[in-house]
């Protein structure tokens, strides 16, 4: 796993050298780290084994990319602004998880980052505790990739696939219930 | 007015000692070349009996100098201005500076505490502060990590300092403090991260504990008399802030207390609101949840409760009862009354008897809200002084994964905790507001310490079939109930307002202009744009027979964070969601005071 999380970051790099700008228009929906390889359970995953979203022919979101509208909209907006949007206070989530290999936007969720400056005061917290944040992580992560791209637009999905038993269950595992 | 007013507090001065408010302090207050309090005064009134800049010259004022507070956050909370010093403080890290008006603004100097920037992100929604206060020689900070310190207000030096909560438990603080006689009184903030509120009076003298008073728990924590704490007319009896919890949910169950303070100091009594219950899904937590969303009026001595009215039992849409309680003495039917005038986030204005707690009316100053059909105002009825939750807005009713829609106001409410000013001229309330409805769905959450603790999803637009802006600026008769004068605006009004005995009005917005309007009628009489968004609050002082208005810009603060990409309304269906006007298209971040007058 952490072999192919590198040869992502180095696909990416090189991309940058080529262009020379963090171009969001460099991301179309064939990129490797946005186009599903296939399913399982209800997940949708890359060809690298990131996960990602998926959007049906009727329009419908994935369970995860819903399920990540909901988390994302109650852990994460009070700092970083509606629809992964960003704020005066936090940068826009929707860019970062396009931006962002899929293992260090999961580390810096877990453990937290600082930038501290004179000009600058960024901290993000550490959620490695928090069961409503860990539990749904690829989740929000799979929501933020669709916002970035636009695939979903601003607001609540108005179409969503069910919640598979797979989920279900995996869910009920981690929060304990 | 001005001399009845000084002549009274001087009488005062000399015949009590110390026994009444706090003598330093009041005499500074009752001062208005000064703005010795965050509120403007004991009342929370924000009114000055300056009357330099009035409705006939208020176009003519200019920038008379500015001053960079070095920070790029969220400013609330405004200057003071004690003798020929202007106290300015800023958002994290909470920096204060001493400025001397007679040399141009030079800094006397600089205070900036040491704090551990983990408590940045656990501050729900910025890390702004809502300024300093003063009193006896001492100015009083409140930083973001709970520390109360006490500076020397001619040196800057730090007298003594004491802990008042604990940030790895989601416990920090926004609020300004509030001293009355010898002790200082300290709010909580961390709704959304279970912490369970209180109240803390420290003794000004040396940051000793005198007494803490919890928003739920056992009668010993809440400083509750069972007998003679009143709620409605009526005694709570025992165990009130433990009996409508289930199991030790109130161990957790918010009630914050993060607002403003005020204090009436022949009745001897403190006034301030807590709360949202923690979490904000109401599944959770059954039952009424007090005393969570409750206005108090208590002993500034002990601490005891007199009284008690839980506006929002069982809250269901995050309706933090904190915002200001306005004092004012106002006749009634030709009978002089001591009134509390509150502006919920419920988007009920309240007016209540100060002493006794009773009720008297609880109007929507919003039209849009649409969550209750009222409140209850029959003395006789089982329902009295409850609102009417309307079926189809109850995220409760409607139950757990259920998104219910269209509820009016959001959960930012009609109003936050940016404060009204009241003029005792006109008798009406000048009132910065929110025009924001939303969907919300609860869901399960579970409990970690020093994580957040929320459990409902949101979206926010602005309100249907009106202006299409998200804000108002109002006139408010406090005793009929009735929206005198309504300026609608593009976005929230997220300032402090100001009223003079000049009869103009003084608001900030969040592009950034500095607003004067008429306090009769609300038209516009001057504006200008400041460099960043206005959150803070408006105030004045005079200096070497000058009238000056002061405002700090720089947008953050829950409206920076909600706004600023702008809002989008999900019922214009798919594919028509358009942004409505962003925030960012029109300020950025910045930290700046801007100092006005009239030229020469």
């Amino acid at each position: 796993m952490i072999r192919q999380g590198f040869s992502l970051v180095a696909v990416t790099a090189g991309l940058m050298v080529a262009s020379g700008v963090w171009a969001e228009t460099a991301h179309s929906m064939d990129d490797p780290n946005i186009a599903v390889s296939y399913e399982e359970d209800g997940r949708y995953y890359t060809e690298d084994d990131i996960p990602t979203f998926n959007i049906s022919e009727d329009g419908a979101v994935d369970w995860l990319t819903f399920s990540g509208f909901r988390r994302y909209h109650s852990e994460c907006h009070v700092c970083h602004g509606p629809d992964g949007e960003g704020s005066t206070y936090a940068p826009a989530l929707k860019k970062s998880a396009l931006t962002m290999d899929y293992y260090d936007f999961v580390d810096v969720a877990t453990n937290g980052r600082q930038k501290i400056g004179a000009a600058e005061n960024s901290v993000m917290p550490a959620f490695g505790t928090n069961l409503n944040v860990m539990c749904y992580l690829d989740d929000i992560y799979v929501y933020l990739k669709a916002r970035g791209m636009e695939a979903v637009p601003r607001g609540r999905p108005a179409k969503k696939a069910a919640k598979s038993d797979a989920i279900r269950e995996s869910e009920n595992a981690c929060m304990g219930m | 007015m001005k001399s009845i007013k000084y002549l009274t507090s001087a009488l005062a001065i000399c015949s009590a000692t110390g026994a009444l408010a706090n003598a330093d302090l009041q005499s500074q207050i009752d001062n208005p070349a000064q703005w010795a309090i965050q509120t403007g005064d004991y009342e929370n009134q924000r009114y000055s009996d300056l009357d330099q800049i009035n409705t006939e010259n208020v176009d003519d004022l200019q920038v008379a100098w500015t001053f960079s507070t070095g920070v790029l956050r969220g400013h609330e909370g405004s200057p003071l201005v004690v003798g020929d010093t202007m106290f300015v403080h800023t958002p994290f890290p909470n920096i204060v500076y001493a400025l001397d008006l007679t040399q141009d603004g030079k800094i006397k100097w600089k205070y900036e505490p040491k704090q551990d920037p983990n408590v940045i992100p656990v501050m729900c929604c910025d890390t702004v502060n809502r300024g300093v206060a003063y009193a006896d020689g001492k100015i009083f900070l409140h930083q973001a990590d709970t520390t109360v310190v006490a500076l020397d207000a001619n040196t800057g030096e730090a007298l003594w300092s004491v802990k008042n909560g604990d940030p790895s438990k989601g416990e920090t603080n926004t609020a300004t403090v509030m001293p009355v006689k010898d002790k200082v009184i300290v709010g909580i903030s961390g709704g959304e991260f279970g912490v369970r509120g209180s109240v803390t009076a420290y003794n000004m003298a040396d940051g000793s504990l005198a007494w803490r008073a919890y928003s739920m728990g056992p009668d010993s924590d809440i400083l509750f008399d069972p007998e003679n704490t009143m709620h409605l007319g009526q005694p709570v009896g025992a165990d009130s802030g433990t009996n409508t919890w289930e199991g030790d949910q109130w161990m957790i169950g918010g009630g914050t207390t993060w607002g403003w303070y005020s204090y009436d100091a022949e009745a001897d009594l403190i006034y301030y609101g807590s709360g949202n219950p923690s979490t904000w899904n109401p599944a959770q937590r059954p039952g009424d949840n007090r005393w969570s969303m409750t206005i108090f009026a208590r002993d500034p001595d002990d601490g005891t409760a007199k009284w008690v009215y839980q506006m929002t039992p069982h809250d269901e849409w995050d309706f933090d009862g904190i915002n200001e309680m306005i004092l004012t003495d106002q006749d009634i039917d030709g009978t002089p009354r001591k009134l509390l005038t509150h502006f919920d986030r419920n988007g009920l204005g309240y007016t209540l008897d100060r002493l006794t707690g009773e009720l008297i009316t609880a109007e929507k100053f919003d039209p849009a809200v649409n969550w209750t059909t009222g409140v209850d105002m029959d003395p006789a009825s089982e329902n009295y002084g409850r609102p009417a939750v309307v079926a189809q807005y109850s995220t409760e009713q409607n139950g757990e994964d259920v998104n219910s829609t269209g509820i009016c106001p959001a959960a930012l409410g009609s109003k936050d905790q940016q404060p009204a000013s009241y003029s005792p001229k006109t008798e009406l309330f000048y009132v910065p507001t929110n025009h924001v409805c939303m969907d919300y769905e609860p869901f399960r959450v579970s409990y970690t310490a020093g994580q957040p603790y929320v459990g409902a999803t949101l979206a926010m637009y602005p309100a249907p079939d009106s202006h299409g802006g998200m804000g108002n600026f109002i006139a408010w008769d406090n005793i009929a109930g009735e929206i005198k004068w309504s300026v609608p605006e593009q976005f929230s009004v997220w300032s402090g307002a100001l009223a003079t005995a000049g009869d103009v009005v003084f608001y900030g917005t969040l592009e950034g202009y500095l607003k004067a309007v008429s306090a009769e009628t609300g038209e516009e009489l001057y504006r200008f744009k400041t460099p960043s968004g206005i959150i803070g609050n408006v105030m004045t002082y005079e200096q070497a027979g000058k009238q000056y208005v002061a405002v700090l810009s720089g947008v953050g603060g829950w409206a920076g964070i909600g706004l600023a990409a702008g809002l989008t309304n999900p019922n214009d269906g798919l594919g028509a969601v358009g942004g409505y006007s962003a925030l960012s298209d029109y300020t950025a971040l910045g930290g700046q005071l801007t100092v006005f007058t009239l030229p020469d």
